[in-house]
């Protein structure tokens, strides 16, 4: 009877998620630091790097610069309310860098390279593939977990900067050509609204959502059980949970960032 | 028995998934260059036994000796480097398929040794030759072989370091009785040839006959009978001869649910 006493599947359910939270976490330390006492394998740091980082840009690219789009057509259209529509480089650039360029990154690398890593580790798990790397001398959280973990923590900044830089583009490009701003003025003016502050506090988010998709995609895959239907499931709480995380972990970091 | 150190010692190993428990008591050794073949239905616990002795699995009680040293009690490092002198063949065959075959039976002199490139591939061909394969295959990925090339690639890259000890978790499963007998050859060559100590475990009683020294015969989480090779059919234990002649009748039933 115990178990439809709601009460008791709350509390059963709350125990489960912070039981998963420490393991999550604990995982997330030995990843993270495994390579520290060596050997550090960097071949597989840089062929992540380059899947993660450089393969992700297309898609970064073109989400940023449709966000850039849409959002100067609402801003320019919700400011000219109070005639305020000549601040749309400004709230559009403080917009992007802070707030819309590391997250919409963030997310769609999650999908991307989150599910890719559960999927990839996930397979290798249910096919004892990472067992047989423990038999050969040779640690898995070396080899697998670390190099993505850093990788992944590493690119995602450089690939926030370069969605802000094509979110603001995409922003002057429908600024200039349809709504008729000057488009030097544009520019010049985002140059000196713009604080150093406000990049700096995007690509640190952008590191700490880098950490956060690598592990979770790690997680799920090393942890992964059952075969096909175990990989899916993997694969589907990575995107699942690196999305919550991103996102819980963005308002939390504003908080502090907005304070200072 | 001998005064030696047994190579390996289990004693008292015991094992349970939630509610059921996979190892109830195992006990056995192992001498030096002794070939041990443990027999058992599915689901009586073979490969956790061997996952347990490897590390991948803790027991929840018992001891696990090797060279007389309880492994259980070292610290991880310690621990790891006790259980590095294991080479083990999976199920599987579990060849890493990002890459290619030659990388994949130097992958521990590479990333675990350190060993140079050239003379990891060097010695990759040379094992990819002791298992009979073409050195063409060695720039193959693992997909593109068939099951029976899988496992002696698979046991090219386990034997690769000369390992002191081998597992052999169901070598021949899904193979055809050729290419099983062709892999059964090739485990006894290759473990006379390495000097090794290894405990197999299958439910091929051909195969069982060809490798083992010693049989072992785990039911319910114990081993309940153990004795030469050349005396399986000769055990008086009623459950050793209903599982090695294969009968539907008699005192074991089949579990329904994998361990």
């Amino acid at each position: 009877m115990e178990t439809l006493n709601p009460a008791a599947q709350f509390g059963r359910a709350a125990i489960a998620l912070l039981a998963e939270i420490g393991a999550i976490s604990l995982f997330a330390l030995r990843g993270a630091f495994a390579w520290v006492s060596g050997p550090f394998y960097t071949r597989e740091f840089i062929s992540a790097a380059i899947r993660i980082g450089f393969n992700s840009l297309p898609v970064v690219g073109l989400t940023a610069v449709f966000t850039g789009a849409a959002l100067a057509l609402n801003i320019y259209d919700g400011s000219a309310r109070f005639n305020a529509e000549t601040f749309l480089p400004q709230i559009l650039a403080v917009s992007i860098v802070r707030e819309l360029g590391p997250g919409f990154a963030a997310l769609m690398v999650a999908g991307r390279s989150s599910s890719g890593m559960a999927a990839e580790l996930g397979a290798m798990r249910v096919s004892d593939q990472i067992d047989a790397m423990s038999t050969l001398a040779v640690d898995p959280f070396k080899f697998l977990i670390s190099p993505r973990i850093l990788a992944t923590t590493i690119m995602l900044p450089f690939i926030v900067l370069v969605a802000d830089l094509i979110g603001i583009l995409g922003g002057w490009a429908v600024a200039v050509y349809a709504l008729g701003f000057e488009g030097a003025t544009y520019i010049r003016n985002i140059d000196s609204f713009l604080t150093t502050e406000d990049v700096t506090s995007g690509l640190i988010k952008a590191g700490v959502f880098g950490f956060l998709i690598s592990v979770m995609g790690c997680y799920y895959g090393y942890k992964s059980r059952g075969g096909a239907q175990g990989v899916g499931g993997a694969t589907r709480s990575a995107v699942v949970a690196s999305a919550v995380a991103i996102l819980a972990s963005n308002y939390i970091m504003t908080s502090l960032f907005v304070d200072f | 028995m001998s005064e030696e150190t047994p190579k390996i010692s289990v004693r008292g190993l015991r094992k349970s998934f939630g509610e059921k428990e996979v190892l109830c008591g195992v006990d056995f050794d192992l001498q030096k260059g002794n070939s041990l073949v443990v027999i058992g239905g599915s689901g009586t616990g073979k490969s956790v036994l061997l996952k347990c002795i490897l590390g991948l699995i803790t027991p929840d009680a018992g001891e696990i000796l090797i060279d007389g040293i309880n492994i259980l009690k070292l610290p991880p490092f310690e621990r790891t480097r006790k259980t590095r002198q294991i080479g083990m063949l999976f199920q599987g065959a579990a060849l890493f398929d990002s890459l290619k075959v030659w990388e994949n039976i130097a992958f521990r002199l590479i990333y675990g040794d350190r060993k140079s490139s050239a003379s990891a591939r060097a010695a990759a061909l040379e094992r990819l030759a002791q298992v009979g394969l073409p050195p063409e295959v060695a720039n193959l990925s693992p997909a593109e072989l068939s099951g029976g090339m899988q496992k002696r690639v698979a046991l090219a890259r386990a034997i690769a370091a000369e390992p002191k000890i081998l597992f052999f978790d169901e070598p021949t499963t899904g193979l055809d009785p050729i290419t099983a007998d062709v892999i059964n050859r090739l485990i006894v060559d290759r473990v006379k040839a390495v000097g090794a100590s290894a405990i197999s475990i299958t439910h091929d009683m051909v195969s069982a006959r060809k490798i083992a020294d010693e049989i072992a015969m785990l039911h319910k989480g114990r081993i309940i009978w153990r004795g030469p090779a050349d005396e399986i059919n000769s055990s008086g234990n009623p459950y050793v001869d209903q599982f090695v002649n294969g009968r539907a009748e008699g005192p074991i039933k089949m579990a329904l649910k994998n361990a």
